[in-house]
């Protein structure tokens, strides 16, 4: 799977929703993932790629990883992982 | 002041997941306890006590609950909804706001510390689930309880180890006659029985290998059990009105500490804590037809107990009955008072008083009547219960027959 598909999979399960109703401009507000939904899903990528995500609840606008929708949360992935390697 | 009535009881341990399961086995005399089945069980020296068998949390909660309910609050909710549904009790507007829980446990959620020091330990992780803080903390199934039930009034949680249960009901009991709550919900959950949790235990030595035998002069210790028991303690008038089945009146409750030693009983304190609720009930020694016991099956519990009992009922401790039903459910440590408390109920409403099983040799220092082995009918117009804490700390509740 690719990193989009596993990061779909972790959303759509914690949205409990089918993947394909997932779509990368959807906001996490907009698939009913509230705040402890969210650090659950945080914690879920971290496991999932092995990685530490800047992530801060107590602003999350404020932290350097950007989770305006799911496309962004991606992109945010992909330059963890590239930077990681 | 106002009067305190028990209008719902729900529970889960070793006896059975329900009230009438757990007052069958009672009164058959029953042993809910076995050999433990969990991880690295192989590595303990203790491997016997009270589990709940045949529990899913899988068809109960859904993903997100069981995310964050540890098993001590998933005991919890299946008790909570059995005694709330009892009462017929739904909660808005004013008694919403007015009404709370006040729950006893003594550890909180164990086996959620006990996985997460294991995989951040043992297994070299350097990250755990979100919410290891808000599932293990000991409020955690008082609110649960609160966010069920719509409760927005006085809640939180009691830790008074073994007393913790009793400590609970003792202050729900004291909001609803001071007319601070129309309706509590209260009692208490434990669930100890993971590796960390009995290993613990282990370290005290006073864990029996075999059997919990209180009062038996071959008695070697006591046996851990799990679960919870909820009630919903509701002010007499708001339940008349409304038509409710009355269980048992709450009529007295006391606490003492001994202010002496971090694990001996102490005589004093547990015969101060027995004559404070009848003297808070405002009732004499002689009304008192059954007690349920602290009853550990530890040899400095049960002796101390007996005497106790001797010196505030005098000659009429002959004459009342005293059982220990832990010897069936194990102890349930912060929760235990709250199942005992069905013993309780069981002889003032059913007249059957629960027996203490295991029992095999007379004890001249225990020599009271402890309905050995068998139920006994017996009609009972007041019953104490007994817990009696490390850390010295009592509590005792009196329940009348209505």
């Amino acid at each position: 799977m690719s990193t989009r598909d596993k990061v779909i999979a972790i959303i759509a399960e914690q949205a409990v929703l089918d993947p394909s109703d997932v779509s990368e401009d959807s906001t996490l507000e907009e698939l009913g993932i509230d705040s402890l939904g969210l650090v659950e899903s945080i914690f879920a990528i971290e496991e999932e790629f092995d990685i530490s995500i800047p992530f801060n609840a107590n602003e999350p606008s404020q932290s350097d990883f950007d989770i305006s929708n799911v496309a962004a949360i991606i992109a945010g992935i992909d330059k963890l992982i590239a930077a990681q390697s | 002041m106002k009067r305190v009535v028990i209008t719902g009881a729900g529970t889960i341990n070793s006896l059975g997941h329900s009230v009438p399961e757990t007052l069958d086995a009672m009164r058959e005399g029953r042993c809910g306890i076995g050999q433990l089945d969990f991880r690295d069980v192989e590595r303990l020296a203790i491997q016997i006590g009270g589990q709940v068998r045949g529990f899913e949390a899988e068809g109960r909660f859904n993903r997100q609950q069981i995310s964050l309910y540890d098993r001590f609050t998933q005991f919890t909710l299946t008790a909570a909804e059995e005694a709330v549904r009892q009462a017929g009790l739904e909660f808005h507007g004013e008694l919403a706001a007015r009404s709370g829980v006040v729950l006893g446990t003594a550890g909180g959620g164990v086996s959620t510390w006990d996985d997460n020091y294991r995989s951040v330990y043992e297994d070299g992780k350097n990250r755990v689930h979100p919410f290891v803080v808000p599932k293990l903390m000991n409020n955690a199934a008082a609110s649960h309880v609160s966010m069920q039930y719509n409760l927005k009034g006085p809640s939180f949680t009691v830790s008074t180890a073994c007393a913790s249960s009793n400590h609970a009901m003792g202050l729900a009991f004291q909001l609803v006659r001071s007319g601070a709550a129309p309706v509590m919900v209260t009692g208490g959950s434990e669930s100890m029985l993971c590796f960390g949790g009995v290993k613990a235990w282990e370290g005290l030595r006073v864990m029996s290998k075999d059997a919990c035998r209180p009062f038996s002069a071959n008695r070697n210790g006591m046996v851990q059990g799990e679960g919870a028991g909820i009630f919903v303690f509701e002010e007499y008038e708001h339940a008349r009105k409304r038509g409710a089945e009355i269980l048992a009146e709450v009529v007295g409750s006391a606490m003492t500490s001994d202010a002496s030693d971090i694990v001996m009983p102490s005589k004093q304190g547990a015969a101060r804590a027995m004559a404070g609720a009848l003297a808070d009930a405002g009732i004499n020694g002689d009304a008192v037809g059954y007690i349920n016991a602290h009853g550990t099956g530890t040899a400095a519990n049960d002796k101390t107990e007996c005497a106790a009992v001797a010196d505030v009922f005098g000659p009429h401790a002959d004459e009342l009955m005293i059982s220990s039903t832990k010897s069936m459910h194990g102890h349930l440590i912060g929760g235990t008072g709250a199942v005992e408390l069905l013993a309780c109920i069981m002889a003032l409403r059913d007249g059957v008083i629960a027996p203490t099983i295991g029992y095999e040799e007379p004890d001249p220092e225990c020599a009271l009547d402890v309905v050995p082995n068998e139920a006994r009918e017996a009609r009972v117009d007041v019953a104490l219960s007994n817990a009696f804490a490390f850390g010295g700390l009592n509590a005792v509740l009196a329940l009348r027959r209505i």
